[in-house]
């Protein structure tokens, strides 16, 4: 008997409709995976087949849950018998999906608390409770001690598998994962994918698998479906659809997800040295984040900083850039001197582009206005505004919208524009593609590369995908706890790793990625 | 976490201090002559004059004045007043200051025991009519002056519907409590629809946040999640409540004053009328005193309620 099977399920909000009538069903012990880039309607499916829609969004349709029939609309009190026994949802980011001030083990013997009291038993006692906890922790490979522990003195990874052994507190028959590895490291996405796998198996849970990457499905799920725009484009066996994909959406996924293959790049001449960085040292409250560190970037050149979060990459570019200012350490630009913080800098020599577009712009100034204001501070008319736009490759019409009518993909646009105002020598791209769809993601990286050929560029690129790094990137430095543990060309880096950090960050990306040959 | 503890009772330390030498200079700060203020409306003579500057040790340096004064202050002794011609410290202690404590204290419990909860319930009535309506009643409390509400409320329920008495403050513990009531309902009015608007937002927040919806994902009851929101807004809503009691102390001179009750109130203002430094000096010290102390509470509280802060890392 499948463990959930859904029938004719039809979201909508108001007069939109954001998921058209949609069949799924997983047997237990199994794992379906939904693909689709943000706005696909596949988080809306999620969490209406948990009844966790948020206000205003009305679903339609047939959940069936084992032996239990939900006819949606359902009320609360049918839900709230469904949830944690039969169906439980994980949600993508395990910095937020805990609560702050409460430890590890009462988050979790809440759940367990909460299991008791629908099923009508009395509350199980504390020092049971304290057993059962400790069981939990050690079926997700955590230490017991991670009971007394808050989440914020733990790594996201270890956050997740405690989400994970509480979502799975009340033994469900099916359980929901949104992007459960979206949020993390790389190195940790696979180990977090694989213990899900793990206890697939062992649980004979059914998985539903919902991610934006097809690079994840691979070997984890049996069936795939892939939506767009709130409709099934595409569905069947994960082989067959990795393989052999029908639809040309699936192709165009397929052809975006980065893979590790560095681009051969014709060895260029390596510029002069644009910015050098020598013995940068950087402490918080104590913590050394950077030790010691150099970069050397050459003229029109793509050089990666690559490292896991906390690894003091972002760090490194905020020194560079000038917003922090380090402990030591020298810095020149072009053969002069640079000063540390931004007293004493030009706008055209370094300019950045943050990561999330949707913070950055400032919400209440149309695009115009915030692409004039860069090319002001610059001292260039705001009649280059169109212009500039239509570099980013953006419409000139737009500059009269604000940012929340704009895509994803178009903020990022306007960032990079704003960025370029100032007509930098060097631009920081700090995790600029990281928030970003695949096929956007794709776009973006293409729009960067060609900027640096036409404006001569150099790009400092900070990135924690390697699969990334790699379509992008001329050199790569893998930074490791505050220290740069490798440097090289791309291709020599990525096939020829000399650091033991550096293979195990090849390792995890090459198990997150398609493999070429397959999917060409 | 000793050391955060730490640090704060130095800070405490070090507001104290500057309220003592701000208020010591109050009287050297005064328009007039000291002396002569200090003798009040007693007849001038040389010979007065004299004994005065022998008594306050006026011809002392003023760091040596401002170090008698504190040591004295610190045994509790604040002077003598010069209009009533006792010790200040014996004028505040009978029955002045536990008046103003009292009624401070019964207006905050009035307001976090009512308004606490109708914040929740507003928060989880959202833009419901429920909502509406305690919102806006929250909001006339906001924006009417404490003494419009307490005159509202004299008319109301002590003369027109005479349930209340109208003015003193009673004998025995109950008639001072039923006394205390009606002021103290005057008094909580503003504060506790801050209270309420401060609740409702934070446990909006709390609510629409992710760990709310995992918490529910994993199957945890509507009560347990409220639970668990509650506790995480408890940390903003602590620290407003400290704000909100240091505010309800300047709040009850107005009221004192409507309702006729001896306290701290009565005795600011007519030390003010009168000149009585000693005395002003007095209750200055008192207040700020008071109002640094609460202000060093509700931080030890939010201590305790942030386990984030307590390991000293900021807010991710």
């Amino acid at each position: 008997m499948s463990a959930l099977e859904v029938e004719g399920i039809t979201v909508t909000h108001g007069s939109r409709t954001l998921v058209e009538p949609l069949d799924l069903g997983i047997e237990a012990g199994r794992c379906l995976a939904i693909i689709g880039e943000s706005g696909s309607g596949k988080s809306m499916t999620a969490r209406a087949v948990a009844g966790l829609l948020p206000r205003g969004v009305h679903a339609t349709g047939t959940v069936r849950l084992g032996p239990h029939v939900v006819s949606l609309p359902a009320s609360e009190r049918v839900w709230s018998r469904m949830r944690g026994d039969r169906i439980a949802l994980l949600l993508q980011d395990p910095f937020t999906s805990l609560s702050p001030v409460h430890t590890c083990g009462s988050q979790l013997s809440a759940a367990l608390l909460a299991a008791d009291k629908r099923r009508g038993r009395s509350r199980r006692r504390a020092a049971q409770r304290r057993a059962d906890v400790a069981a939990r922790l050690e079926e997700v490979h955590l230490d017991p001690r991670v009971a007394a522990q808050y989440p914020h003195q733990l790594s996201g990874g270890m956050r997740q598998r405690v989400a994970i052994a509480a979502a799975l507190a009340a033994d469900p028959d099916v359980l929901i994962a949104d992007e459960p590895t979206t949020a993390l490291d790389a190195t940790v996405q696979a180990d977090v994918l694989d213990l899900l796998t793990a206890l697939r198996s062992e649980r004979g849970l059914g998985l539903l698998l919902i991610s934006h990457d097809l690079g994840i499905v691979q070997g984890r799920a049996q069936d795939v479906i892939v939506m767009q725009h709130g409709t099934v484009v595409e569905r069947g066996d994960t082989s067959r659809v990795l393989h052999h994909p029908e639809h040309p959406y699936t192709r165009r996924l397929l052809a975006a997800s980065p893979t590790l293959a560095a681009a051969d790049r014709a060895d260029q001449p390596a510029g002069e040295t644009l910015l050098r960085a020598e013995g940068i040292e950087k402490s918080f409250d104590g913590r050394r984040v950077l030790r010691d560190v150099r970069v050397d970037l050459h003229a029109r050149e793509t050089l990666a900083l690559v490292g896991a979060s906390g690894s003091g990459k972002s760090t490194l570019a905020r020194v560079i850039a000038g917003l922090e200012v380090p402990d030591a350490g020298a810095m020149t630009f072009d053969g002069a001197s640079l000063p540390a913080g931004r007293a004493g800098r030009i706008p055209s020599q370094i300019q950045v582009v943050f990561q999330d577009p949707n913070s950055t712009l400032n919400p209440a100034f149309t695009v115009g206005r915030t692409v004039a204001e860069a090319l002001r501070t610059a001292g260039r008319p705001a009649s280059e505004v169109p212009g500039l736009l239509a570099m980013v490759e953006l419409d000139p019409e737009l500059a009269g919208r604000r940012p929340a009518s704009l895509s994803g993909g178009q903020r990022q646009r306007v960032a990079i524009a704003r960025a370029l105002a100032p007509q930098p020598r060097l631009l920081i791209c700090d995790e600029s593609v990281s928030a970003l769809d695949v096929s956007v993601q794709d776009q973006i990286l293409q729009l960067l590369g060609r900027l640096k050929e036409q404006l001569h560029l150099s790009i400092l690129f900070i990135s924690h995908d390697l699969a990334v790094v790699a379509q992008i990137a001329d050199r790569v430095a893998v930074m490791h706890d505050g220290v740069i543990v490798e440097t090289g060309p791309t291709a020599i880096v990525i096939d020829t790793p000399q650091s033991p950090y550096t293979a195990e960050l090849v390792a995890s990306a090459r198990a997150q990625s398609l493999t070429t040959e397959e999917s060409a | 976490m000793a050391w955060l503890l730490g640090q704060r009772l130095v800070g405490i330390v070090l507001v104290l201090f500057v309220i003592s030498v701000l208020t010591f200079s109050l009287p050297h700060l005064a328009p007039g002559d000291l002396v002569r203020t200090l003798i009040g409306n007693r007849q001038v003579t040389p010979q007065l004059q004299e004994q005065i500057r022998a008594q306050y040790h006026l011809d002392d340096s003023l760091p040596v004045q401002y170090w008698d004064w504190l040591t004295n202050a610190l045994h509790g002794d604040l002077g003598t007043s010069v209009q009533l011609q006792q010790p200040v410290s014996a004028v505040l202690a009978d029955r002045r200051l536990p008046l103003t404590v009292a009624l401070a204290l019964l207006a905050f419990v009035v307001a976090v025991v009512t308004c606490i909860p109708l914040g929740v319930f507003a928060a989880l009535r959202q833009r419901t009519a429920l909502d509406t309506v305690s919102t806006t009643v929250a909001l006339v409390g906001l924006s009417a002056p404490p003494f419009t509400i307490a005159l509202a409320l004299l008319y109301a329920l002590a003369y027109y519907v005479p349930i209340f008495p109208v003015y003193g403050s009673g004998h025995g513990a109950l008639d001072v409590l039923y006394h205390l009531l009606l002021p103290a309902a005057a008094l909580a009015a503003g504060v506790g629809a801050m209270l309420m608007r401060i609740t409702r937002t934070a446990m909006i927040r709390e609510l629409d946040s992710d760990y709310v919806l995992a918490a529910r994902g994993r199957g945890l009851s509507g009560r347990a999640v409220i639970g668990l929101a509650l506790r995480n807004a408890a940390i903003p809503i602590v620290t407003s409540a400290g704000l909100v009691l240091t505010f309800l102390i300047s709040g009850t001179i107005v009221v004192e004053t409507i309702f006729s009750l001896p306290g701290l109130g009565q005795v600011l203002q007519n030390a003010v009328q009168y000149k009585d430094l000693p005395m002003l000096q007095g209750v200055t010290l008192v207040i700020a005193a008071a109002i640094a102390v609460i202000a060093m509470v509700a931080d030890l509280i939010y201590l305790g309620l942030d386990p984030r802060v307590r390991s000293g890392r900021a807010r991710s």
